[in-house]
């Protein structure tokens, strides 16, 4: 084992993809010669060159619409949008074109496109630069949509995004990039590659009493709760990283669910429509009958996101609120 | 630039022209008579409210999809817009397919589940039919990447109408196609109406929209569209420089629809006069000009043209019986095409809930 970075991660996933398959290219703004604004495609066009790895100008609905007429012809295309936020402007490629023409055409044409790059707030970058839109997308059918919450899922599940024959909507997380995870080579590992099917979720941590459900960056912050409950109030929470909101693994949140008899669902959306609203329904309405509690919501608060670091950080869910939600249940 | 300033050409005599064999010029008149009838037949069963949604017909510009289509290699591809019935024809793609999914039947060429705006042939590199205004400029640059990309010499036909050079997706796609060099051929079929607004209402440079490639450092062309000879003389060159220099260009080919934006646009005869349209049905009509370029070359006569048209009227009668005679889809069939993972039993097809249907 070793520690890798959320980045270094992705930048492995990517490094090992365009070796394996000839139709995979990277585009987007500042994504070669810059090395990425965030630097996850460090060194890919040096390595790879100018027909793999392609700056694009500041174009989202031309680039990202480019990225769908190649790969109708069979490119795969992984395009970085420089912050999700951007997908306001280019929402016509990526809903209408990437997200319907399979369906629209009676099935005869294929997108095997990644749409990617940073999500979520927590960075003191405005509203308009801190959307968490994995709730917007996984609200299409035709679409699929990840979330990773660390390194190992995100190398496993981008290698997955990127030979998937259908859209993948791939969100990452800004405030993640530079953590490090221990993440194995891939010579310790049994299939030889770590690859992380679309559709699984997993249990970041054991527990008996309550379940908190989350995605993202917000499994980490389950995590911390999580410890301040054991610690603090004698609480064992287990905690279940859903990876994937579409395809969800809805068998693992039940199995948890019906173990624990509680859960709270947490996420970094605005709370009206949120993932963690489908996800607190799903429980509900299958769950019922093993049910102690209310099912109860963690999301950010209903404002845009503030400016200033403080009161930012207090719009986005974190971790004595799920705490203090806990506690209610038990 | 503009066409009034054009020095009159005899593009029957250009080369490309003067390389089709009779048969082959006996093909774009069908093919132009079969899209004519074909319109023709949707929009009585349409009035007779047998088909849904939206009907863009395409009588009056029939020159321009069976020009251009005609001049398509096989590493060529084609994507149009809402207006999609006459290229989908000129591709070569069945009445039956076409009027059945008007009628929203199974049989459809999307199984109805696209419609008049999204037909789609990929087999026949057709990439359809968008509804979006300029949405598919972008994938036609796209798709000129894909054949760029591999290694293929071929370009992208791509249609978008007059209103569409308003959008900001348009412009991100001609910057982009200038850029990095793609073979894409962009065709304005400008037939003067963006819905009902004219031009002169819509663009604060009306004088010639192709005009605005010149803000991309890309060639431009402005067409004649009613005489098919010019257009695929004209079309021809541009597709020629496309696969042979990996160069875009911007053609603008000035046609006329002879009904409203759709069928549904019941005040097309007030946003343009009724003589306008009939003088455009008398002295310009595609159709009738080439049916007698080819009787004046001996190509037809005057009987076989029309036998060949009455030929097109009853292929379009019959892909109309056709149709209302196919069955509806099956409702099960709702969630079929949403996800290739799922329609193809993958493994990745069956971890996770895709639909949510509690």
């Amino acid at each position: 084992m070793r520690k890798l970075s959320y980045r270094h991660a992705l930048r492995e996933a990517f490094d090992e993809e365009l070796a394996r398959d000839p139709m995979v290219v990277l585009m987007g703004e500042e994504v070669a010669q810059y090395n990425g604004a965030y630097k996850v495609t460090e060194g890919l066009w040096k390595k790879w060159g100018d027909k793999r790895v392609i700056d694009t100008p500041i174009s989202e609905a031309g680039f990202i619409g480019m990225g769908v007429g190649a790969s109708m012809l069979g490119v795969r295309p992984v395009m970085e949008l420089m912050f999700w936020s951007f997908y306001t402007v280019a929402w016509d490629q990526i809903i209408n074109n990437a997200g319907m023409v399979r369906y629209m055409s009676g099935g005869q044409i294929n997108c095997p496109i990644v749409v990617r790059g940073p999500a979520n707030g927590g960075t003191n970058v405005g509203a308009t630069h801190s959307h968490t839109p994995e709730n917007i997308m996984a609200q299409f059918p035709g679409m699929k949509c990840v979330c990773p919450s660390n390194a190992y899922d995100a190398k496993g599940l981008m290698k997955a995004a990127i030979r998937d024959n259908d859209p993948v909507m791939f969100m990452e997380s800004t405030k993640l990039y530079g953590e490090e995870w221990e993440v194995p080579e891939n010579s310790e590992l049994p299939e030889g590659e770590l690859f992380i099917p679309l559709g699984v979720a997993d249990v970041k941590r054991e527990g008996t009493d309550v379940s908190l459900i989350a995605h993202g960056r917000a499994v980490l912050t389950c995590l911390k709760a999580a410890k301040i409950l054991e610690e603090e109030h004698g609480i064992s929470a287990e905690v279940v990283d859903l990876r994937t909101i579409r395809p969800l693994d809805e068998d693992t949140i039940f199995e948890s669910v019906r173990k624990t008899h509680r859960a709270v669902c947490v996420d970094e959306n605005k709370p009206f429509c949120a993932v963690s609203s489908q996800i607190a329904a799903s429980i509900g309405l299958h769950c019922f009958d093993d049910l102690d509690a209310p099912v109860q919501r963690v999301s950010s608060l209903d404002a845009p996101a503030f400016y200033s670091p403080k009161l930012e950080e207090l719009q986005l869910p974190y971790p004595d609120v799920i705490v203090a939600k806990v506690l209610g249940i038990c | 630039m503009s066409a009034k300033n054009a020095a009159p050409v005899k593009y029957a005599d250009a080369p490309v022209n003067k390389a089709l064999s009779p048969e082959q010029k006996i093909k774009l008149y069908r093919d132009m008579c079969r899209i004519r009838r074909f319109e023709l037949v949707a929009l009585k069963h349409y009035n007779s409210g047998k088909m849904g949604g939206f009907l863009h017909l395409y009588n009056g510009q029939e020159s321009v999809a069976v020009g251009c289509v005609s001049l398509m290699g096989e590493n060529d591809h084609i994507i149009t817009a809402y207006r999609d019935h006459g290229h989908a024809l000129a591709v070569g793609m069945g009445m039956n397919e076409c009027m059945a999914e008007l009628f929203g039947k199974k049989t459809g060429c999307s199984k109805g589940k696209g419609g008049s705006m999204h037909f789609f042939a990929p087999d026949k590199n057709y990439w359809g039919g968008h509804g979006i205004v300029a949405g598919q400029t972008p994938l036609g640059a796209g798709l000129a990447f894909g054949v760029k990309y591999k290694g293929l010499k071929g370009c992208s036909l791509c249609f978008l109408g007059d209103g569409a050079v308003n959008q900001g997706a348009f412009h991100e796609s001609l910057n982009l196609a200038a850029l990095f060099d793609l073979p894409v051929v962009y065709i304005i079929e400008n037939n003067g109406y963006s819905m009902g607004t004219s031009q002169k209402r819509s663009s604060a440079y009306p004088g010639c929209l192709a005009e605005r490639a010149e803000g991309y450092g890309m060639k431009w062309e402005l067409l004649n569209g009613e005489d098919i000879y010019e257009v695929r003389a004209r079309v021809n060159e541009a597709m020629v420089r496309a696969r042979e220099e990996s160069k875009p260009m911007l053609l603008e080919v000035l046609t006329y629809r002879y009904y409203g934006h759709s069928v549904a646009d019941a005040m097309h005869k007030k946003y343009r006069t009724k003589e306008e349209i009939e003088k455009r049905e008398r002295e310009h009509d595609p159709v009738i000009i080439f049916r007698n370029h080819l009787i004046n070359e001996k190509v037809l006569t005057e009987k076989e043209a029309t036998e060949i048209d009455q030929a097109a009227s009853k292929e379009a009668e019959d892909s109309g019986e056709f149709a209302e005679q196919s069955p509806l889809p099956d409702p099960s069939e709702i969630f079929d095409d949403i996800y290739w993972e799922v329609d193809n039993g993958t493994e990745a097809g069956q971890t996770g809930r895709h639909f949510f249907n509690d």
